[in-house]
């Protein structure tokens, strides 16, 4: 009972965070959370085997395929806070609410007398759940080969693309970069590289440009999108070590020059 | 060992579970956060059957824990392979965008 009191809590919270975080990484994280404490309260209600399976098939396979998917779904994809349906939200909630009330009160007023497994698992818990599954269960078992196949089946159809457009050789490419360059002026070489010299060794710091503004191709698109671009605070850094050294004394004028060209800022 | 644990406290959690994924569902729209929410919701059944198989004393309740978790792998499955075909045409994982059957 003290797993329950200790897990309970931590899967309440953790559950409520899915319903509250707002990328859904997070969310995939408090789920993995909610089903290793899920898979402890199996052992401890003697199920040993349903315990190893919850933890290989829901926190190894399944919360790996929407850790995937949301890879290939992309970082940016947001979750919009604009309610389509006006008061959906609330009369969820309410809804919500209510149901939970319904349910707690209605386990409140049964009394469980409770049998114990200590007869069933006499053999051992894998035994009596492979007997079972082998004698009275065995058509739902093979039924249920034949819609894992259905399954490993429809999601290769569906993940499959059929290539529509032949594929860009590097010639092609090459090409397409000249044909940019000549009808927009599109720079043709690579992009420029991130601060990284300047002042922070991160390539989440943007290179900036010699009238102090920020190039923002220097930096990865994903990382702009998550809203992680360190940027403004470092060109601040930059202006006021600048500014101190420049009202010091003559002999750190070294510094301020060598200063002056790694940030690519003259005094104006 | 187990036999003196009382089972209402693991139906309560289990319903609370239940319910947070409900209105997880209902609220959420990130096509994925939602099917998160479905899979707390088939979870939380699952911690509800095992403990009712501890109650009666017998497997099946765990037997049918089983089978949930085996369709729940396939949903998951074929669920993602459809939200990653949407994502695909549309550029969007919001169940918002994908009303095309509604007109």
């Amino acid at each position: 009972m003290i797993a329950f009191w200790v897990l309970a809590p931590i899967m309440v919270a953790a559950a409520l965070g899915i319903l509250f975080s707002r990328k859904a990484v997070h969310a995939a994280l408090l789920l993995a959370v909610v089903m290793i404490s899920l898979a402890i309260l199996y052992a401890v209600q003697d199920a040993p085997f349903l315990f190893v399976v919850q933890i290989i098939v829901y926190t190894g396979a399944i919360l790996m395929l929407f850790l995937f998917v949301l890879m290939l779904v992309g970082v940016d994809a947001a979750d919009s806070v604009v309610e389509t349906i006006p008061g959906q939200r609330v009369t969820a909630v309410l809804l919500g609410l209510g149901f939970g009330t319904i349910l707690t009160l209605g386990i409140a007023q049964v009394t469980f007398r409770v049998a114990g497994l200590a007869e069933a698992n006499a053999d051992g818990n894998v035994e009596g759940l492979a007997g079972l599954l082998f004698s009275s269960y065995v058509l739902a078992f093979q039924v249920t080969a034949a819609l894992l196949i259905t399954a490993a089946l429809g999601a290769m159809v569906l993940a499959h693309r059929e290539r529509l457009t032949p594929k860009l050789s590097q010639a092609d490419l090459a090409r397409q970069r000249m044909r940019d360059y000549a009808e927009t002026g599109k720079h043709l070489g690579p992009l420029p590289a991130p601060g990284v010299f300047a002042r922070h060794n991160s390539v989440d710091t943007p290179a900036l440009l010699p009238d102090g503004s920020v190039a923002e191709a220097s930096i990865s698109r994903v990382l702009a999108a998550r809203g992680v671009v360190g940027s403004a605070e470092s060109a601040a850094d930059i202006d006021r070590v600048t500014r101190q050294i420049g009202t010091g004394a003559d002999a750190e004028d070294d510094i301020h020059a060598s200063h002056e060209g790694e940030s690519g800022e003259g005094e104006v | 060992m187990g036999d003196t644990l009382s089972a209402t406290p693991f139906i309560t959690l289990s319903a609370i579970l239940f319910t947070i994924g409900c209105v997880g569902v209902l609220t959420r729209r990130n096509a994925i956060v939602v099917f998160m929410s479905v899979e707390l919701m088939l979870n939380a059944t699952n911690l509800a059957l095992i403990t009712f198989a501890r109650v009666h004393g017998n497997l099946d309740g765990q037997v049918a824990a089983f089978f949930v978790m085996v369709v729940a792998a396939a949903e998951v499955v074929v669920g993602l392979a459809i939200i990653m075909t949407i994502f695909r045409t549309r550029r969007s994982a919001s169940v918002d965008d994908a009303s095309l059957l509604k007109y």
